[in-house]
């Protein structure tokens, strides 16, 4: 079992940085008017080179963190707090945090690719850091010592003879407002006593008790409803609209039409619905089966023009190999699946706009609004709250683009509109589908000889894409296109993450073919192409083993030269009790490894399956893994990020597909893009954290999808005899692949 | 006017009769616990309890619960003084994001009541209706398990002080 968390909340008492929403609250004195929502003519911009952005300490000596990254219950915001907490030796509860707002943040992009600490966090902690110098220097002359002789304790600056000075005391603004030094001395790993250690989130206690956890739970004074009627499929226009009955129905204010982009604002959210839902049943709309080229999915992405990106080419001209070993392995669109439909909030008034989107950006949005809704940006400010689990990007940043455009057409009221849950199936992007092909040459003993790898993949990044990636700028009176993706660079981006094998090879090449053509919606999921090459080539390196009559662990540890790869694949061996004991009728044991992005977090993750022969259903008793994410800030939320990780992945790797027909995307429900229940879980998962002190922090957000979707396709494989190469490994395919 | 009990509350609300309850608990009264998923009763994200049991908040008609004790997740406790359920919730940080949360612990909740003594299967199988996206549920079903255990200690110091008496 996990080591149980230390967690006691009466006597440790929870951090105090859930009160970023408090804190905005009474920065922005939304409960007190309006007038301080959008910043003031003349307001401090924040800059990422000044420390003042990242860091402050009121005359009260209250640390406050301000980071551009966003919470999405991977626990950032806690982890950031320990980070300052620790270079300033306060403790944590004390520390306030606020994040990703245009009007106070620095401007981090996108919080995505499992960079929040690897980027943010290590921003954070210069901060901290330099602020310490700041702290220490001034402190000095008040108490007659030098700042070397000075330490840090519970919030004062003390001599050694005891004589202190409180942190508020001892800055001014002024004091703040100095380039950051990115180079002031961090602490010693070994002299750490928060960082490492386990706090409980500060964002849980509101999401278990039903406080304001959610965008979806702003409520602003006079906040009005509205609900969008998506078209019926991509390529469908507004024909016609009677809106008049709409109009009439109890609490609508207004029947936003502009092209096909059609929207209704109500009183309240119940009648915004009704209205809406009165709304598409009144529109006609024209539609085309444009999708219908598309049904042979695999073999369009195989044989349409693509951008070639080679990724790797080590190919030397080996000897020819004794055996060959092919294969190709094949991945549908899936989706990120929120169980929250997307949310925005809009205020327009007195020319100035206010967004509140759960995004994983601000400022990429507050750019795109620009664009959209024709304002200048510094009229225009985005504040991120948090929202339900994105996965990447899905439409959460297409409903912050919804509000700016709804607030546009009502102003002086704030707008919250939110997705059905069927527009959130159907117009979110989609991770890609994907086909890889491999042909790997062997010698006489087994050994490995030369490695070809193809991956064919549409593109899994449309953003930033200002306006044109916004769902709604597609469908108005003057509408605006997708533009067409990047070719993405050959490392470790887009579609060929993770591409590169993890192993030492004597001779290899890795071609990635992106497809332009985006049949359906696509971008970011959670990994991107990652999970589908980590599939693929752990599931090759399993026939591989087999075919040199190897076993897969001690096979993997053959190639693998990075000590810290070894370690996990060898430690996760070593919990799961890996052998080759027999397993009762049914059983299979899997094994994956993979380092994130060859560069991230490592992880080996191994598995039992229990595959039912008579109809194929697969479920997974055990799950064991290990990660290394370097210096582990909180390795709760390492666990707590690896274990979603992979039961999010079992999920994508037994059940999901989007689906489609000749015109329309067909999953639009739970019902028909069925996912992971608690009666499928497995009975028991194990993750297990190297920390390493010192080291750079990785991300572990990304990491564990590819390997466990590998390890249950190898468990599978060694429970029936049967290679399942086709995602997802439904009931069906294994029922057949085992001939039953 | 409709009349409800809410976490032992009556309330008066001004509401269409076939509104959801989901609705009248988020709009009318200001209550952020339940949450909208669906709307289809697929996922759990807003499920209530009402008479003791389990209910998507999103397909029940407000006026079909007029006068019913209905229980949310505010009523199982405050952040300052979290009941036995959230305090396991919290000790076990057994949230991701936390969207479904608020509905798993109100089915968890309708559970418990009935036989805090359940077996982590059973825990399973009552938790089935409901969807977790992030892959919290092996930390879900440890809190369900260590809340109904505190739920149980609480019982049997009940017992043992009535026994005193």
């Amino acid at each position: 079992m996990n080591p149980p968390l230390s967690i006691d909340i009466s006597r440790r008492g929870l951090l105090a940085g859930g009160g970023a929403l408090v804190v905005s609250f009474s920065m922005f004195g939304i409960s007190e008017g309006i007038a301080q929502t959008v910043p003031q003519p003349g307001a401090a911009v924040p800059d990422n080179a000044m420390l003042d952005s990242w860091i402050r300490i009121d005359a009260q000596g209250v640390v406050t963190v301000y980071t551009g990254r966003t919470e999405f219950g991977q626990g950032v915001k806690t982890a950031m707090i320990q980070l300052a907490a620790e270079e300033l030796n306060l403790d944590p509860q004390g520390v306030k945090i606020v994040s990703c707002d245009t009007a106070l943040t620095p401007n981090e992009g996108y919080t995505s690719g499992s960079r929040a600490m690897a980027d943010g966090g290590v921003s954070v902690r210069a901060a901290a850091a330099h602020l310490r110098e700041i702290l220490l220097n001034a402190a000095a002359p008040k108490l007659g010592a030098d700042a070397s002789e000075l330490r840090l304790e519970q919030g004062r600056v003390v001599a050694p003879g005891g004589k202190s000075v409180g942190f508020g005391e001892l800055v001014a603004d002024d004091v703040m407002h100095v380039k950051l030094n990115r180079q002031a001395r961090l602490k010693d790993p070994k002299s750490y006593s928060v960082v490492g250690k386990e706090f409980a989130r500060v964002d849980i206690p509101a999401k278990v008790t039903g406080g304001v956890a959610f965008l979806q739970d702003l409520r602003l004074p006079g906040m009005v409803h509205a609900r969008v009627v998506r078209p019926p499929s991509y390529e469908a226009r507004l024909r016609s609209v009677d809106t008049a009955q709409v109009e009439k129905l109890p609490g609508v204010l207004k029947v936003v039409r502009d092209g096909s982009y059609l929207a209704v604002i109500a009183q309240k959210e119940f009648q915004a619905i009704t209205a809406m839902r009165a709304l598409a049943a009144a529109a006609q709309w024209e539609e085309q089966a444009k999708l219908t080229d598309y049904s042979r999915l695999y073999e369009f992405l195989q044989t349409t023009p693509s951008d070639k990106v080679n990724v790797l080419d080590t190919k030397t001209t080996p000897a020819p190999g004794a055996r060959v070993i092919e294969a190709t392995y094949r991945r549908p669109y899936q989706m990120h699946g929120s169980i929250g439909p997307s949310c925005g909030v809009g205020w327009f008034q007195d020319g100035k706009l206010t967004v509140w989107a759960h995004n994983q950006g601000a400022y990429p949005l507050r750019q795109a609004v620009s664009e959209l809704v024709k304002l200048p940006e510094d009229q225009i400010r985005c504040i991120h709250m948090e929202g339900p689990g994105c996965y990447g990007h899905n439409a959460a940043d297409d409903a912050g683009a919804d509000a700016a455009l709804l607030a546009m057409a009502f102003p002086g009221r704030p707008v919250r509109v939110q997705w059905m849950r069927e527009d959130e199936h159907a117009w979110e992007p989609y991770g890609s589908a994907m086909v890889t092909k491999a042909r790997v040459s062997l010698d006489d003993t087994g050994g490995i000889v030369d490695w070809h790898y193809d991956v064919w993949s549409m593109a899994h990044s449309t953003r930033p894409g200002g306006a044109r990636s916004m769902a709604a700028a597609w469908y108005r009176e003057q509408p605006l296109t997708l533009p067409p993706p990047r070719v993405p660079s050959g490392s470790e981006s887009d579609g060929n993450r993770n591409s590169k094998p993890a192993y030492k090879l004597p001779s290899a090449r890795v071609i990635h073919h992106h497809v332009k053509e985006m049949p359906l919606r696509v971008s970011a999921l959670r990994s991107l192409g990652a999970y589908m090459n980590v599939f693929s080539i752990e599931s090759l390196m399993d026939e591989l083993a087999a075919a040199a009559g190897a076993d897969p662990v001690e096979f993997r540890l053959r190639y693998l030269e990075d000590a810290r790869a070894k370690d996990v694949v060898k430690m996760t061996a070593e919990r799961f009790g890996w052998n080759t004991d027999k397993l009762p009728k049914g059983r299979g044991r899997g094994f994956a490894y993979a380092r994130y992005r060859n560069s991230s977090s490592y992880v080996a993750v191994a598995i039992e399956v229990a595959v039912e022969p008579s109809t194929g259903a697969v479920r997974v008793p055990r799950v064991v893994s290990v990660a290394d994410s370097g210096q582990a800030v909180s390795p709760d939320g390492i666990r707590n990020q690896i274990e979603g990780g992979i039961l999010q992945s079992i999920s994508w790797t037994l059940y999901e597909q989007v689906g489609f027909d000749q015109t329309r995307v067909t999953s639009r429900d739970w019902g028909s893009y069925p996912i992971l229940r608690f009666s499928d879980m497995p009975e028991s998962i194990e993750v297990h954290v190297i920390d390493r002190p010192g080291q750079p922090m990785l991300g572990a957000g990304e990491a564990s999808q590819g390997p466990a979707a590998a390890a249950i396709a190898n468990a599978i494989a060694q429970a029936t005899g049967a290679r399942l190469r086709d995602l997802p490994l439904t009931r069906d395919k294994v029922k057949a692949a085992m001939g039953v | 006017m409709i009349e409800l009990t809410i976490n032992g509350k009556a309330h008066r609300v001004d509401a269409d009769p076939a509104t959801p309850l989901l609705y009248v608990l988020r709009d009318e009264l200001q209550m952020n616990g339940a949450k909208f998923g669906c709307g289809l009763g697929q996922c759990g994200a807003c499920t209530v309890m009402i008479d003791g049991e389990a209910h998507f908040s999103c397909m029940t008609p407000v006026a079909s619960v007029r006068g019913r004790p209905i229980k949310t997740v505010e009523g199982l406790g405050t952040a300052d003084n979290p009941g036995p359920l959230q305090r396991a919730f919290i000790e076990e940080q057994a949230a991701q994001c936390g969207y479904c949360i608020a509905g798993v612990m109100m089915r968890a909740q309708a559970l418990l009541e009935k036989n805090p003594a359940a077996s982590e299967a059973e825990i399973r199988a009552g938790l089935s209706p409901n969807l977790c996206r992030c892959g919290t549920h092996a930390r879900i079903v440890r809190a369900v398990r260590r809340a109904g255990a505190a739920m149980q200690r609480a019982d049997a110091d009940r017992q043992t002080r009535g026994a005193a008496q």
